[in-house]
């Protein structure tokens, strides 16, 4: 079987896969970082968005093997020595999530919006969350959450 | 998904000798389609040659009134490029509008084009601006690339290595957008230029269509007024769950005026 090696939210990784074998797959059955959701399969829904080399993508539409030498950032990369990621802490102060399902793509999907518009207005995140269903909230806690992680993190 | 071997070639040399030694090759550009398609079963590659790690095949550069755009260069890349947002702003425009921010971060122009996906954004681009599909042994003019519903010039084991686009005086896009898919049910670009006055139109038919009538009207002025009364009957056009051919022709002629009004 093939071999990957890829770093994971810091950590250099080596795996064997099959040709196959999905990104998502290799994180959560291999890696054991179940954070990163599988929802829709089909590219559709964004439960899945982690980062690859920095740029926000759907784990379960790319094999492992494409990230092969890349550097993969998940949910649970984004925590650094026990204090949550200023978009999670959004996240938790305006109730931007209630079942949870969608949210670690949402969080790895904004986090990516905020690296390249610092200073989205209401409309730029809407249509930057195209790509990420969410059944529950209806959005606006999720805009909101985003719109006062952007300001915190501008300072 | 069955599986396949695996291959990561880094040039277009090895890539094209990789897909002539395999049994069942198929390249792999971003998997937006291929991918999904894979999952579904509807293809099954003995060999997957994936292009992602082969440098030569990305990037934008300007060279001699064109934009040549690497075929592995993806969506995000074009729509946020400084040059094809001053030269080219309509391109930048309809790359902006394909899928959503992580399939634009995927998605390439090369596997867009070679896949003709009667819905897709870019062989409306393509034909629309009179652009030169570059492959490893040859240049095809847009108009003979797209020959039908997921179906090209190319031949078998020929790789697209980019897309030129001549530099447009004016150009504009618009489409009408599945909902759900952000995929055109029709999209519509106008342009006049080195490459001519040229109209062509996705989403409505089979393939990526050129309105001669429209054309015609725009070389004597290129305003929206010029196109008023231009329409296209709906005898072969789409229809499905999404829209009725009638729907479709209407729409073409909206997203033609639009189309025009945004050219810049």
């Amino acid at each position: 079987m093939p071999t990957v090696s890829m770093t994971v939210n810091g950590q250099a990784v080596t795996g064997e896969v099959e040709g196959r074998t999905l990104l998502v797959q290799f994180l959560r059955e291999q890696l054991s970082l179940t954070g990163t959701h599988v929802g829709c399969d089909t590219s559709q829904c964004g439960a899945c968005v982690v980062h690859v080399d920095g740029e926000s993508v759907k784990s379960c539409s790319m094999l492992a093997l494409q990230a092969d030498g890349a550097e993969v950032t998940t949910i649970e990369g984004l925590a650094s020595n026990g204090s949550l990621h200023p978009m999670q802490e959004a996240f938790r102060e305006h109730h931007g999530l209630q079942c949870g399902f969608c949210t670690p793509g949402m969080v790895m999907s904004a986090v990516d919006l905020l690296k390249k518009n610092p200073n989205p207005d209401e409309g730029e995140i809407r249509e930057w969350l195209e790509g990420n269903i969410c059944r529950c909230t209806g959005y606006h806690n999720i805009v909101k959450a985003i719109q006062s992680a952007a300001a915190s993190m501008r300072g | 998904m069955y599986d396949f071997n695996h291959h990561r070639p880094g040039s277009v040399a090895e890539a094209a000798s990789a897909l002539a030694g395999a049994s069942d090759g198929k390249l792999l550009a971003g998997g937006m389609t291929l991918i999904a398609t894979l999952k579904q079963r509807l293809a099954s590659p003995s060999d997957l040659i994936d292009l992602g790690a082969i440098a030569e095949l990305k990037g934008i550069k300007e060279d001699g009134g064109a934009l040549v755009i690497g075929a592995m260069t993806t969506h995000a890349t074009v729509a946020n490029d400084a040059t094809v947002k001053a030269k080219i702003p309509a391109l930048a425009a309809l790359a902006e509008g394909i899928g959503d921010a992580q399939v634009r971060n995927c998605g390439t122009i090369g596997g867009s084009i070679a896949n003709n996906d009667p819905a897709a954004d870019y062989p409306a681009a393509v034909v629309g601006l009179g652009a030169t599909v570059h492959t490893d042994k040859r240049q095809i003019a847009a108009d003979d690339f797209f020959t039908g519903m997921f179906e090209t010039a190319l031949d078998e084991g020929e790789i697209i290595t980019a897309v030129s686009f001549p530099i447009p005086e004016k150009a504009g896009y618009a489409k009408f957008a599945n909902p759900a898919s952000r995929y055109a049910i029709v999209g519509v670009m106008a342009a006049s230029g080195p490459a001519g006055t040229r109209v062509a139109v996705t989403g409505a038919g089979p393939s990526v269509f050129r309105i001669g009538d429209a054309e015609a009207a725009l070389g004597s002025g290129f305003s929206a007024d010029a196109v008023s009364g231009v329409t296209v009957g709906a005898d072969g056009l789409n229809a499905d769950m999404h829209a009725s051919a009638d729907y479709r022709a209407h729409l073409v002629s909206v997203m033609l005026r639009r189309a025009v009004e945004s050219a810049s």
